[in-house]
């Protein structure tokens, strides 16, 4: 749900990273937390078990600077991979402005990359968002690992509408500002053409 | 209480909101008092909150209460009406108004819980008025009301976008 705050001139906004266990989820919000000025973000939440498997989210607040005139600052979040989370994925994903699908490229994790895609469908109709007009990005990571699906592949079985997409090797930052700022970019624009 | 997606406020809601919270934390005596969405976000807040990092406050309430909800319907519950964390200085009290928001009233171990409940219900009520209030506002309708645009904004651009990523 996005926030507008008039009186505080203010924008605040929900992206969720989504994606089957161990595709690379907080990763990707950990490249951001260590690369962006400490100015810019808040602290890095992770509810994670002890072996630092994500539990319930992960939490990074980000105030990038001002669209306008207007303070703009996007809450980034991330679900539990694993099967068993699957209630706490669903509540994650209440009141969402924008999704990153983060796939898992190895050759062996395509089924729980269809299974995590058709799951996250299924928990925004629930949730009241509608998986066809959601801003949406995907990113296919791990590309640097020796298995890896080709691209048009993957295409095929996670992104048919070619929606904006992108090669990641989070631990390296490949792809990870990249897909930040096109999913963005699409939740600023969406949020412009409904106010 | 209507649904507050995409929600917008402006100068006078602020001031309405901003007076309930300062009452309910006067009445209840707290330290301080949030106002949260379901979604995790802060939407206003009251009394000594300077020394608080309000942002993963608001998102771990958030979470804490879609947890609570989730507990409930397995137990055959509709809801439970409001967490509570009891530590050793401080105590934590969440509730949901409606469907759409969260009061976070912050104690200390002096604080009658039973003053703090009633005062909750009783300003819960007021702030879905508030709410309702605000739903019935009519949408701003392109080129005539107070528009994303008409507030100063105009169009975003690519580079309003490039530009926030720049300085990261």
């Amino acid at each position: 749900m996005s926030f507008i705050n008039y009186a505080a001139r203010e924008i605040n906004c929900k992206l969720v990273y989504y994606g089957p266990g161990l595709c690379g989820k907080t990763t990707n919000l950990q490249y951001i937390y260590k690369m962006v000025d400490p100015g810019t973000k808040g602290k890095l939440i992770s509810l994670a078990t002890e072996t630092e498997r994500t539990l319930f989210f992960d939490f990074l607040p980000l105030e990038l600077g001002t669209v306008r005139g207007f303070k703009t600052r996007f809450h980034l979040y991330t679900v539990p991979g694993q099967i068993f989370y699957e209630a706490s994925r669903k509540l994650i994903l209440k009141g969402a402005d924008g999704v990153v699908f983060v796939a898992d490229s190895q050759i062996d994790r395509v089924e729980a990359n269809i299974q995590s895609l058709a799951d996250m469908n299924q928990h925004l109709k629930e949730q009241a968002l509608d998986p066809e007009k959601i801003p949406l990005v995907v990113q296919y990571n791990k590309r640097d690992l020796p298995k890896v699906v080709p691209i048009d592949e993957l295409q095929k079985a996670l992104n048919p509408r070619n929606l904006p997409w992108f090669e990641g090797i989070a631990p390296e930052g490949k792809g990870v500002f990249e897909t930040l700022k096109a999913l963005a970019k699409l939740v600023l624009q969406e949020l412009q053409r409904k106010t | 209480m209507p649904s507050i997606a995409n929600f917008v406020i402006y100068e006078e809601d602020l001031s309405r909101i901003n007076a309930c919270l300062s009452a309910l934390q006067h009445k209840a005596r707290s330290s301080a008092v949030l106002l949260i969405d379901t979604s995790g976000q802060l939407i206003a807040s009251a009394g000594e909150t300077d020394r608080l990092d309000t942002t993963p406050l608001a998102s771990l309430a958030a979470g804490s209460i879609a947890a609570a909800g989730a507990l409930a319907q397995l137990l055959g519950e509709q809801e439970f009406s409001f967490v509570f964390y009891d530590g050793e200085r401080k105590r934590l009290h969440l509730s949901v108004i409606g469907r759409q928001a969260i009061i976070l009233v912050l104690l200390d171990q002096n604080t009658a819980i039973p003053l703090v409940r009633l005062q909750v219900k009783k300003f819960s009520k007021e702030m879905e008025r508030i709410f309702i209030d605000l739903a019935k506002r009519p949408e701003p309708a392109a080129g005539s009301g107070r528009s994303f645009s008409e507030a100063g904004i105009g169009k975003i651009t690519e580079d309003d976008v490039e530009n926030l990523f720049k300085k990261r």
